[in-house]
């Protein structure tokens, strides 16, 4: 037998099917509940589906927030994730990509030996999708990204990295870090004994300064949002319901623009 | 202000986003003085005429990766120039899936900030500001960078339009890829390229997608058969993407293709977010869903709020019969 420790990062993001709006700091409004982002899910599964693999080892979960928000973390323990640690400070409001991975990459140094940390392409709130490949650099290991099919053998990770035109067979030696796709793997739902058993599983709380980051928050960030504006918005179009000859509108209206 | 652009091949040319981002660099730099210098990880050789039709008076090349991942090849190449001496005030980089890597592995390099998804860029003196669309691109961002540069941008395909300016070929420099060590341990080992007929999804002038409206995977037949009767390629939102339909290369929007077709034709989509930012650009857009208050009519020119089961066959049966 042998074992397998993961570390996936998780983001606990406002409700996606809420509309968002920007909060007097212009950064986006997470002062509601937070969930946990469905993009994490598949890195979650895959962990746990590997530490199954493997025999032996466990799910770490490393989060940032800058409340004390839990309840995305919950969700991912009540999958089967054994431990979590939030990094938790009010002066992370306003950080940056860069700092995130700093502070994410700081966090992992204080969780023990690892083989594996997987993070999702990108989050479905900030999307900027450049924090696994940070955290890559900022730990100092070899990476994968939008890897599609993972598996390990032999102390070596095998991948399907997707590509612009179909896939690359990958291989990477591990500790290594990977960013998976969504779709990669099918996330369990919560049975009601992980949920259970989720309550009392242990959350480390940590403050940035604790983890000896500096600068972080709007501080550290090299950026300074100077200007919001709403975009032009699309002029209406007309919409029917279809009465049975809806197709014969769309057929003349692509007569009018003479591409058929 | 000296600009270097990330630039990418495909087919033994650059790609369209590359010349975007070179015409917007010698703009840029044509206003406030500086060079533009293309940066390729890869061999250039091929390269060279229309990187500098484009704008580069230069050319940096790290030539083969040998199996190497571009993130951390690439960014080690930029770092080596950099320290050797020659840096860029700016680096532009194209809203790709190498472009993202590369440009994450070198800010922490250089520890500087990245923006990231941007449709715009301006310089006024020493003030770099990009444009960002946010919430679906109903609102627009801008930001600008402070401290010092080098500053590191992402800019989405399809933000401005690449026009020759008939500059000579660029002079070619190696600069090669150091030693990675550890870091560098990924190694590609097989290379598949899934087949595609048609014309490409982010060149084709009409686009027809099909999203979970749909109900299952045999149904995207539909949108497969339509897209062809009109010539166009067909698309997929990221629902049936994840869900395994339909390949990766089908997706259209934040985390797949841009595109900007004259027609897109919106099958089932009720219009999330991510899928909008990616076909937003359209010049007309068709939708067909049955809830009318499926976020996509707030954007389409024609909507028709109707069951795709019954609405596509008969559409796929009139232009059939029109031969």
């Amino acid at each position: 037998m042998t074992t397998m420790n993961v570390i996936v990062c998780v983001k606990q993001i406002p409700d996606p099917a809420t509309p968002g709006s920007l909060g007097p700091d212009n950064t986006l409004k997470r002062d509601g509940k937070l969930i946990l982002d469905e993009s994490d899910s598949y890195g979650v599964e895959m962990a746990l589906q590997l530490v199954d693999a493997a025999g032996g080892g466990e799910v770490s979960l490393v989060s940032m927030a800058p409340n004390g928000e839990v309840s995305g973390l919950r969700t991912a323990l009540a999958m089967g994730a054994a431990k979590g640690t939030l990094v938790s400070d009010p002066a992370l409001q306003g950080s940056d990509a860069l700092t995130t991975a700093k502070v994410l990459g700081a966090a992992i140094q204080t969780m023990g030996a690892f083989d594996l940390v997987i993070a999702a392409t990108e989050s479905s709130d900030g999307y900027t999708g450049t924090v696994p490949e940070q955290l890559a650099e900022v730990l100092g290991l070899p990476s994968v990204t939008f890897a599609k099919k993972v598996t390990i053998s032999g102390g070596t990770l095998e991948a399907n990295r997707q590509t612009e035109d179909g896939f690359d067979e990958v291989t990477c030696p591990l500790p290594a870090v990977i960013s998976v796709t969504a779709g990669v793997v099918e996330p369990r739902y919560p049975s009601f004994k992980g949920i259970m058993a989720a309550k009392s599983k242990p959350i480390e709380t940590v403050t940035a300064g604790d983890l000896g980051v500096t600068p972080v928050g709007w501080a550290g960030a090299g950026q300074r949002v100077v200007s919001i504006t709403q975009a032009e918005a699309r002029a209406a179009g007309e919409i029917i319901e279809d009465d049975g000859e809806g197709f014969a509108k769309i057929v003349s209206y692509l007569e009018n623009l003479k591409v058929i | 202000m000296n600009i270097w652009v990330f630039s990418q091949e495909a087919g033994g040319a650059p790609t369209t986003a590359t010349l975007e981002l070179l015409t917007k660099a010698r703009s840029l730099s044509s206003s406030v003085g500086g060079d533009v210098t293309a940066f390729v990880g890869g061999d250039a050789s091929a390269l060279a005429a229309s990187l500098g039709e484009h704008g580069a008076t230069k050319v940096y090349a790290t030539g083969d990766l040998a199996g190497k991942l571009p993130g951390v090849a690439v960014s080690a190449a930029m770092k080596a120039v950099i320290d050797g001496g020659d840096s860029p005030d700016l680096i532009m980089f194209p809203q790709t899936a190498e472009g993202r890597d590369v440009m994450s592995r070198l800010s922490v390099k250089l520890d500087r900030t990245v923006l990231t998804n941007n449709v715009d860029i301006s310089v006024d003196g020493g003030l770099v500001s990009v444009t960002t669309p946010i919430f679906g691109g109903n609102v627009l961002v801008a930001t600008s960078f402070s401290g010092a540069g080098p500053f590191i941008a992402a800019f989405r395909p399809k933000s401005f339009t690449a026009e020759s300016a008939g500059g000579a070929a660029a002079v070619v420099t190696a600069a090669p890829v150091p030693e990675l060590g550890s870091t560098g341990a990924a190694q590609v080992v097989a290379v598949h390229v899934e087949a595609t007929s048609g014309p490409k999804l982010d060149e084709a002038a009409i686009v027809v997608s099909g999203g979970r409206g749909l109900g299952e995977a045999a149904n995207y037949e539909l949108v497969e058969t339509l897209a062809k009767l009109l010539a166009g390629a067909p698309g997929a939102s990221r629902a049936i993407v994840d869900a395994g339909w339909v390949p990766y290369s089908y997706q259209v929007g934040q985390t797949g293709k841009v595109v900007k077709p004259g027609v897109y034709i919106a099958c089932g989509i009720s219009g999330a977010t991510q899928h909008m930012v990616g076909m937003k650009g359209s010049k007309n857009i068709i939708a067909i869903n049955k809830d009318k208050e499926a976020p996509i009519f707030g954007i389409a020119d024609l909507g028709i709020v109707g069951d795709v089961h019954k609405v596509l066959p008969k559409l796929i049966e009139a232009l059939q019969s029109r031969g």
